[in-house]
């Protein structure tokens, strides 16, 4: 612990107008950024605007960018992150801001459905339940990236995201990998053809500024590289046409 | 506001590979020249290899086949990144391109003195 207040730089404003605003902050023990963002808010100036649900990492609602990196704050300790007292606090990047902290998440659950992003299957309820080895390869490579919370951590630290307004980003693009994996869908030559785009995964540079913030730990550019195959193996066999 | 989203190894290893090749590319019309002197000029071409022969330009060549290595083990790392199986430790190999790119410009270095 640096002291009993920490000293919270809160970018204030809407759209790109606005400013920092600082304020003094009780220090406590366990005390995430989400708890300071709130101790603002009730005790100090109750117009300040952000985003939390759960407060406990599942929902993917209160990502902030904390001293320069995006973050999930209900999961980040002060004392991890704010070695000197010192926190800055502004919305995420690459997003529209709505007021304060809270940005608007439209743009990125729309390229979710750009990048087709919604499970079609075959069967009906009448059918029985599909056996999907939990060892298959297939089944593996999903598991691997399903776990995402949508919380746009990585969609904030993505640079092509910043030069390419219409970039899929490593959300939407990796949640098509996951279901070029899933058996049970039929849908993968359209989803293919919607991602192999100039906006696709192959305007990826590779960067890993996802896989270095992504809260879940999981690997975006894994799943971007496995859709570059993907689409690089359809476009010889004829199937992007 | 800061750019902590950059301050990480295989970004480094984008700017690296991006800048290298524009400096290539800048490289690229002289390279051709000093050819057309060989073939066209050969006293002009004669007089460039005695320039060529000072410590400073042995030195700036050096840099020209560090920027040659680095792009080249840069686009290697890249090409098996996309086209092969997905190997972790992506850092690591990113450390190993910077070294092998380092030996290769140590190496022409000490042929050169």
């Amino acid at each position: 612990m640096s002291g009993d207040t920490l000293t919270v730089s809160v970018w204030r404003g809407d759209g790109d107008v606005g400013r920092y605003q600082e304020f003094e902050v009780p220090r406590q023990e366990s005390q995430t950024v989400l708890d300071v963002v709130t101790y603002i808010q009730r005790h100090i100036d109750p117009t300040l605007s952000y985003r939390f649900a759960c407060r406990v990492g599942v929902c993917g609602s209160c990502a902030m960018t904390v001293n320069g990196k995006p973050r999930w704050t209900c999961r980040t300790h002060v004392s991890k992150v704010a070695g000197d007292g010192r926190l800055e606090v502004a919305p995420l990047r690459n997003l529209q801001v709505i007021k304060d902290l809270s940005v608007d998440m439209t743009d990125f659950f729309d390229k979710w459905a750009r990048a087709e992003g919604r499970f079609q299957g075959a069967q009906t309820r009448d059918d029985d339940f599909a056996q999907v080895s939990p060892d298959s390869p297939k089944r593996r490579r999903a598991s691997a990236g399903i776990e995402c919370i949508g919380c746009g951590v990585c969609y904030a630290s993505c640079d092509v995201v910043a030069w390419n307004q219409d970039y899929l980003g490593p959300a939407a693009l990796n949640r098509a990998w996951t279901l070029v994996n899933d058996v049970r869908d039929i849908a993968d030559k359209q989803r293919l053809k919607a991602v192999a785009g100039d906006a696709g995964c192959h305007a990826c540079h590779s960067q890993q500024g996802c896989v270095e913030r992504c809260v879940k730990h999981l690997n975006p550019t894994q799943s971007i590289a496995g859709l570059k195959r993907a689409t690089a193996l359809a476009a010889l066999k004829g199937e992007l046409e | 506001m800061k750019a902590g989203h950059r301050d990480h190894p295989n970004y480094w290893a984008f700017v690296l590979h991006r800048v290298s090749g524009v400096l290539l590319a800048l490289f690229l019309p002289v390279h051709f020249q000093v050819l057309y002197l060989a073939i066209k000029k050969a006293s002009a071409f004669d007089g460039f290899l005695a320039w060529a022969e000072m410590p400073m330009v042995k030195l700036a060549e050096t840099v020209l086949i560090l920027l040659l290595a680095a792009h080249l083990t840069g686009g290697l790392r890249l090409l098996a990144l996309e086209f092969l199986p997905w190997r972790d430790g992506q850092k690591t190999i990113v450390a190993l391109t910077g070294g092998i790119s380092l030996v290769i410009g140590l190496v022409y270095l000490l042929n050169a003195a």
